[in-house]
């Protein structure tokens, strides 16, 4: 696959203007993510009220692949329980390192969009980064990183 | 043929490019435009056919045995150190120490002169252009023996600032490492200079060439530098091979890096002395292939001629430096006035992993990130930067393909 394939709309979209953008002031979880090898590094931080995330935000300097995850992931784990936001966080593993089956039951929408990354070793760690470091963030952990 | 003639004689790139039988690759259909030497350089197939022939007619472990392909192996290892000493004008060959590179060479001196000599309160300096393998062996080796590290500046062009070096100087300092030839920025420093400063201190110096051998000439008696290191796998040469050189004074005061057979002269359990130089820093069977495939690489890039290789690289960074200025949201981080072939770009508003990512599909190899110098991106306030970086067998051709393909990125994420 082309990596340019991998760039389309959705993706150059987030990446241009990313949603959530912006620590949170009441944060109650935080951590960094941090890929040394190719200088992708992001904040997350998270506002859980009970067992639901409640506020999400973000900041960083990081490619478009990295900061669109990001972006949609903030999107789509917002409102959700902490249980429903790990097993995202497995799926959209699952998916970008082809182990996924697209076909059967998956809770990714419209993160679907970076399955393609699969087919593109180098950009793996991109795409995950952001999710690694939800987990870290969820498990308390002060930063994730992809090595 | 004289060097003047060699000055006045262009290269015949298009006949050196077919000696490389991997510039005649396609990336997906589309031919590789690799830009990333200062990573590593390719092997021209005369310097293939050297490990070839080691590898069917010559091998064996070296220094030990009396029969033929021992003798042959020795020999051959032996003048590929003579081609070496030839190529950097050291004195002796005994000065030439084989490593397994620039960094090997530098954790070499770092143990072996500064673990035994530097002390408590001592100062050595290194530069804000360094490389990582020319920071972290003294970090270490200050940590251990409670010395402190001094950093010369840069300024925005990415040249450094001789007259704050001067300043760093005092009874506390005890060695300078520093960079011939910058891999982030390109930056050719007055080494020199660099060098005479500091022996008018009584200061020695080491001198990482890992980016300057391949495309500079390298007379370490010019230099006046008291050590010199550099890589094979940089000059046309296998990886797992490198050179450092010492003055052979120097090398005698210091202690072996490295345990093991071949630097020693006896053993016993109660006692064991040290061979002379070389020896002393070869501990254990060397890479013997490597050696004398380096030698091979070096007597290709001599037949050349270092001056018109430079020459060349030269009109390539002017050019290439010229078109990139031209297209507007392009940076270029590094702008001295002495510069080798090496091109670092920010593009605004897309991220270097990017921008490799998708020139890739074009075909054209660069590297993003920090080059193994967080130092030099930090001072100029980036993550990461986009690098091309030509030999010799680089064209003009390829300069217009890097440039276009930029622009293609840049409609991407207009």
């Amino acid at each position: 696959m082309d990596s340019r394939q991998l760039y389309q709309e959705m993706i150059l979209e987030h990446n241009k203007k990313p949603r959530n953008w912006g620590m949170l002031g009441d944060a109650t979880h935080k951590a960094e993510g941090l890929n040394p090898l190719c200088g992708d590094h992001i904040h997350l931080s998270l506002k859980l009220n009970g067992d639901q995330v409640e506020a999400v935000g973000f900041e960083g300097e990081a490619c478009a692949i990295c900061k669109a995850s990001a972006s949609m992931m903030t999107v789509a784990v917002k409102g959700k329980s902490k249980a429903d936001a790990e097993r995202m966080v497995q799926e959209f593993r699952d998916m970008t390192t082809g182990k996924l089956d697209a076909a059967g039951p998956h809770h990714l929408g419209r993160l679907t969009v970076f399955s393609g990354v699969s087919e593109l070793p180098t950009r793996v760690k991109c795409a995950i980064l952001p999710w690694h470091t939800l987990h870290a963030a969820f498990a308390g952990t002060d930063t994730a990183s992809t090595e | 043929m004289s060097a003047r003639d060699k000055l006045a004689t262009p290269l015949d790139v298009s006949a050196l490019r077919r000696d490389f039988p991997i510039l005649s690759l396609k990336i997906k259909d589309k031919p590789l435009i690799f830009l990333d030497n200062a990573a590593s350089s390719q092997m021209p197939q005369a310097v293939i056919d050297r490990w070839v022939k080691y590898r069917s007619a010559q091998h064996a472990n070296i220094h030990r045995a009396v029969h033929y392909l021992s003798e042959t192996a020795t020999a051959e290892y032996e003048k590929a150190r003579l081609k070496v000493q030839a190529f950097i004008n050291a004195k002796e060959s005994r000065e030439c120490i084989f490593t397994s590179g620039t960094t090997d060479g530098i954790n070499l001196v770092a143990q072996g002169y500064g673990r035994k000599f530097f002390k408590a309160g001592d100062e050595i300096i290194l530069t804000t252009l360094e490389h990582h393998s020319n920071i972290v062996p003294w970090q270490m080796v200050a940590e251990e023996r409670g010395a402190k590290i001094r950093v010369v500046p840069i300024n925005d062009r990415g040249e450094l600032l001789v007259e704050d070096y001067r300043k760093l100087f005092n009874a506390n300092t005890k060695f300078v490492a520093m960079t011939h030839v910058s891999n982030a920025l390109g930056t050719i420093t007055p080494v020199r200079e660099m060098i005479a400063i500091a022996h008018e201190y009584g200061v020695p110096v080491l001198v990482d060439g890992a980016q300057a051998a391949p495309h500079l000439k390298v007379d370490v008696q010019d230099l006046g530098c008291d050590f010199y290191a550099f890589s094979g796998h940089k000059l046309c040469g296998p990886t797992g091979i490198g050179v450092l050189y010492g003055k052979a004074a120097l090398l005698e005061k210091m202690q072996p890096f490295k345990g093991g057979g071949d630097m020693i002269l006896s053993v016993t359990f109660e006692k064991t002395t040290y061979a002379p130089i070389p020896a002393k820093f070869e501990a254990g069977t060397p890479p013997i292939g490597e050696a004398i495939t380096l030698g091979a690489a070096i007597d290709y890039l001599t037949a050349i001629g270092i001056e018109c290789i430079a020459a060349h690289e030269t009109d390539l960074l002017d050019y290439a430096t010229d078109q990139l200025n031209r297209v507007p949201g392009v940076r270029l981080i590094g702008t001295a006035e002495k510069k080798a072939a090496v091109l670092s770009f920010a593009l605004d508003g897309v991220h270097p992993h990017d921008v490799g990512s998708l020139l890739n599909d074009d075909g054209v190899a660069i590297r993003t990130g920090h080059h193994c110098a967080q130092p030099v991106m930090q001072r100029f306030k980036v993550p990461a930067t986009s690098r091309a970086s030509f030999a010799f067998y680089n064209t003009m051709d390829e300069v217009d393909a890097l440039v276009a393909s930029i622009g293609r990125v840049q409609k991407l994420f207009a």
